[in-house]
This record gives structure tokens, sequence and C-alpha cells, in this order.
């Protein structure tokens, strides 16, 4: 079913929100991670308010859906939609990273929260998420599992023993989203390690693997929901993205990986995201 | 008897001269590529965070980016290294040491290559990344690995130094640097040598043996406790693997109690060490400053130190109840 005009729009205000949080969140915590996140907040609003079916109500359903970010240091934005569905107060995004905060520098599983597992450590994340995809399948549940993962984070070499136990167990309740954007800490990815095709990759280890832009609500929902009806594999969804989209000079730019804004760049930013 | 290291003024005009160990770390390997065409650099991703990119950028030649692959970095770090090449291998020792332990045990640790593992971002100092970044287990991993020897040096001076020594030395090297600037403990003339330990303060009420960037904090509390009219023997060591049982037996001769201060859990790190090297050599009651058995969190590098009581107040205040149980 694609989504109605309203149901757009009801995603681009989330985005928004998520974008303006982040930038203060970094902002607040003087360190931190806002790239990732600006460029992923089309998808991953679409995912939280359309499929993703975490909310207050569901929060301790054992078949509920799971989630695992597998780039930790992006959790800035994943902790504004939990803000944006009513699992954690506004007020309490700007203790990001500060001691004794629950909004941990990396992502620390708390059940209260929503935040289904600790990562932070690259590599480690389709790892376990085929684990929740096999005990979820073993319940008898029929939840998915949606595993974020990076192109950053593909050159580990555990995401393709991953890949392969995951299309070999046949988990089609398991669905992994890359946030692409060609950019990782040391520069370009395509300079520093190319992962190359990752479509064709995840296709050639078993698995129904789609590319899609990132920033286009519509394509990344008809996607998840074509990952939804596949379900004799598992699903890749490629997303194609811009680092720091929605603010000019922090796009495409591998420096604000993991770089927070001072408040003059802050202001900026504010202004030009409107 | 051996002798006290001249330290650094502490305060030079007000100011406290810091420096990170890892800048120093980089600098030296600048030096090292041009004095040794058998120098190659890996890095995993990090390339500004671990220091490495000065390097990278003059000897792109001999610098291999590994993108985010540790396992495969240390493996091909050997690979590199049968070939006759001294290989340096960079990450935040969460990943350096955490990750591809397998790797380095089997490709690095058994062949008995030339790699010297310099990770960056150890300890609880690495600040608001919180857990999943504090590497508190790396010395324990380390220095269980036969052929692996494990350097934490205490600052700036004593790095660029420890980073000469191993690419100087055959066989593998695990360096243990932080991120945090730190204070610069040392004077230009000391003198780093692999296996020893150093005394920067002599007294004999107590021994408070620290390494890495708790030695700064432990120096501060030897002043503390002399305000009390108890004069502690500081020694740094910056070589926990081989330990200096020598200077371990000797302080504890001198002083008949020993606490160790670190940025690690005290399971495995450089207070197992001691003690080790304690029960076999001359027994004495010890008291061991860490981490215990617990994971981090998110904070400053100073709140984490004064909240998992690694700070100069908290380090006194052990030492005195240790004295009390001195035979
Ligand atoms: C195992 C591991 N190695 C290294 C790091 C340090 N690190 C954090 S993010 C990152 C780059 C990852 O690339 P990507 O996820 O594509 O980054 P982004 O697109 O957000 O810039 C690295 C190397 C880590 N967190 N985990």
């Amino acid at each position: 079913m694609t989504l109605s005009n309203k149901q757009i729009q009801a995603i681009e205000t989330a985005a928004h929100q998520v974008r303006v949080d982040v930038l203060r969140m970094v902002n607040a915590a003087t360190c931190g991670h806002p790239g990732g996140p600006l460029g992923m907040a089309d998808f991953m609003s679409t995912l939280f308010l359309e499929h993703f079916n975490l909310d207050p109500s569901t929060l301790h359903d054992p078949d509920r859906d799971r989630l695992i970010l597998g780039n930790g240091h992006t959790c800035a934005g994943y902790y504004a939609l939990l803000a944006y569905k009513g699992l954690i107060s506004r007020d309490e995004l700007m203790t990001f990273r500060k001691f004794g905060s629950r909004l941990q520098g990396h992502p620390h599983r708390n059940a209260d929260m929503g935040i289904d597992f600790s990562t932070g450590s690259l590599g480690n994340s389709l790892s376990v998420a085929t684990g929740m995809a096999l005990g979820a399948r073993l319940a008898g549940y029929e939840n998915r599992i949606f595993s974020i993962s990076s192109d950053g984070e593909s050159q580990e070499g555990q995401i393709w023993e991953a890949a392969t136990s995951a299309a070999h167990y046949r988990l089609g309740n398991l669905t992994v989203i890359v946030d692409f954007n060609n950019i990782q800490i040391d520069g370009v990815m395509r300079q520093v390690m190319d992962v190359r095709d990752l479509r064709a990759k995840y296709e050639a280890f078993g698995w129904h693997a789609m590319d899609v832009n990132g920033h286009d609500i519509l394509a990344v929902h008809d996607a998840l929901e074509t990952a939804h009806n596949v379900t004799d594999r598992p699903s890749a969804i490629i997303a194609h993205t811009i680092i720091g989209k929605g603010v000019s000079f922090m796009e495409n730019q591998s420096s604000w990986h993991g770089v927070a804004p001072n408040d003059e760049q802050l202001k900026l930013a504010l202004a030009e995201l409107g | 008897m051996p002798s006290t290291q001249t330290l650094a003024p502490l305060v030079n005009g007000g100011d406290i001269r810091k420096m990170a160990t890892r800048d120093a770390y980089g600098a030296t390997l600048l030096e090292l590529g041009a004095e040794r065409p058998d120098v190659v650099v890996l890095d995993a991703d990090l390339s500004g965070s671990t220091k490495t990119k000065a390097f990278s950028k003059a000897y792109p030649e001999r610098f291999f980016n590994q993108g985010v692959a540790e396992a495969n970095m240390m493996g091909t770090a050997a690979g590199i290294a049968t070939m006759g090449y001294t290989v340096f291998a960079s990450s935040f020792a969460m990943f350096a040491a955490g990750k591809p332990w397998e790797q380095i045990r089997q490709s690095i640790c058994v062949p008995e290559l030339s790699v010297k593992i310099c990770a960056t971002h150890a300890g609880l100092t690495v600040g608001e990344d919180g857990k999943s970044h504090q590497m508190l287990e790396d010395i324990a991993l380390m220095r269980v690995l036969p052929h692996m020897r494990v350097i934490v040096p205490a600052d700036g001076v004593e790095a660029a130094q420890a980073v000469r020594a191993v690419a100087a030395a055959p066989g593998p090297f695990y360096v243990r640097l932080s991120r945090a600037s730190t204070p610069v403990i040392f004077s230009e003339d000391y003198r780093f040598e692999i296996g020893k330990g150093s005394i920067l303060r002599e007294g004999s009420d107590v021994c408070l043996a620290a390494c890495g960037v708790c030695v700064a904090p432990t120096l501060e509390a030897a002043e503390l406790l002399a305000e009390q009219g108890i004069q502690a023997r500081v020694v740094n060591f910056a070589t926990i693997d081989p330990i200096d049982s020598t200077l371990v037996a000797e302080s504890a001769r001198q002083c008949g109690a020993i606490v160790t201060v670190e940025e690690h859990q005290i399971r495995g790190g450089l207070g197992d060490a001691v003690a080790q090297a304690v029960v076999r050599h001359h027994p004495v009651p010890m008291d061991l400053i860490g981490m215990d058995d617990a994971f981090g969190q998110s904070g400053t590098a100073d709140e984490l130190l004064v909240y998992y009581g690694i700070s100069a107040p908290a380090i006194a205040q052990r030492a005195q109840a240790l004295i009390l149980r001195k035979a």
C-alpha cells in the first residue's frame, strides 16, 4: 500500500524534528556524530512511523519488532526517534553523552526505552540480528527484525559471515538497511576501502536486495514493504544517502562524521533547516 | 639501589604542560618513516584519531588503510612482516586488542613477527563514547599472550621513546596509548628501557605503582600523603609485560605494602602483574585500584576517574588504609 499525503507529511515532519534534535543534542554534548543521523533521518523516520511497531503500548510485548543499530555512533537520531514516538521525553535528549545519562554515547540495551541491543563496535550487528530472527522464528512470532548498518560497517568480515548464515537459514523476518553514504572517518569510502556493489554482494549471498534513494520516502516505504513480502529469504535495502543531509556545509563531508557543531554553526544549521 | 628519576616540573609558570601519548606516537612514527625504510603502517579508518595520518601523508606507499576491518588488518600486518618489514598497526584499543585477539595470537604471536600494535583511546579516559569504546581489558588480553610485550607510557616523553624502542626490538609489542591530554611528567633526559620500571619519588611507608595516565594522579596522591606525614615511593611500570620483578621485590622489601593504580580491570592488569611478582618474590599486603569488575559509561574523563575511585584523594585514602595492614 502506498502512503497517503498525510502519512508522507507526518514522516517529513518527524525527519525535520530528528534533524533539529540531533544538531541540538550533539551541540549540547560538545561531541558526538551529527553527519550520519542527518543522512539517515528520512529512511529512519519512514521506518519508525510506518513499519517498526515499537511504541509505548507495544514496548513490553515479547513479539514486537526489534531493531539493532549497527552503526551505533549514529544514535543521536535513534534517540530522537524514540522521543518522537513517546518512549523517552524530549527533555532527556539534552542529557545525551553526559555522565549519568541513559542516552549513552553509543546505545546501551534498555528495556524501558525500547533499545533492543548495545552497539558501538562495528561489525557485530548483523550476527545479533540473525540470532534475533532465528529466536523469533523459533518462538513462533510474526515480527520483523530490522538491522541498521552502513557502508563502513560492511568492511567488517563478520557482516559477511552473518550474511551467509541469515541466507542459509532463510530468515525472511530479517531486513538489513545499509546507510550507504560513501563516507567514513578517513574520507571517501570508495578511496579508503571500496565495498563495491552491496546490492550485488547481498544478492550473491542469497538475499533479496534492493537499491533505493534513502531520501525518497515513498521509495524507502516501498522497499520496506517489499522486504516484508519476501518471506523465503532475508532482505537488504541499500539506502543511498547524503551524510549531513539538510545542512549544506555538512553534506558529503567526512569531517562532519564525528564533530559537534559549535553554537555559531548550530545557529546556521538550524536556520537552514527552517 | 635504583635511582630516582628527575621529573619535569609539573607546573611551569602556572601552566601544566600537557600532551596526549597518541600525539607523541604520531610524531615519532613520522620520524621513524624518514629513518627506517622498513617501517610500514596500517590503520583501520581511524588515522586522524590514532595519529598515523602524518605518516600516511609523508609515506603513502608504506601506508595501507584497511578500512573498518581490524581482524584483516592484523593478518595483513603479519603477512607484511614476513617480508622483512617492521609493521605498525593502529586502531582504538577496543578494536585493536579486543576484536582481532585470535588473529593476533595465531598470526602475530605464534610466529613471533615484528608487528607493533599501537592502540589509542585506551581506558576510561576515552570519555563520552562510553562503555563500547572504553577498553579496560586490553592489558589482560595482551599480557597473557606468549611473545607479546606490553608497554603503557605515562606521558608524551615516555611514549615517544617507547615507540622508538619497540621499533628497534624484534617481535610483537602492544603499546597502550590514550586520547586525553595528560601532564608531561618526565624531563627530556629521561631514558625509557623496555622491561624497566622507574622510581619517580622516594619513600618507604608505602609503594604506589602506576602506569599510563594514572601516573600523574598517583604522584598527586603521594603529595597528599606527604601532607599527612606519609612518605610514598612512586613507581612507574611502563612495561607491564615483562614486569620489572626486581623492582617490584625491592619496593615490597623497602615499603612493606604496595598499591597499584591503573585505568583497567584490576583482574589481569598492572595490579595482577605486580601481585604475581609480589607473591613470588616478597609477599606484602597489596591493594589494587582500577576498574573492579565493571564496564564504564559516558562522561568526561575526569568525572569517570573520580566516580570509579581513580583520583588522587581516593588513591591516598586507599594507601592509608593499606598501611594499617602492614606487618
Ligand atoms: C570495530 C570498530 N572499529 C572502528 C570503529 C570506529 N569507527 C566509528 S564510526 C567509523 C566509520 C564507520 O563508517 P560509517 O558507518 O559508514 O560512517 P558514517 O557514514 O556515519 O560516517 C569507525 C571506523 C568502531 N566504532 N568499531
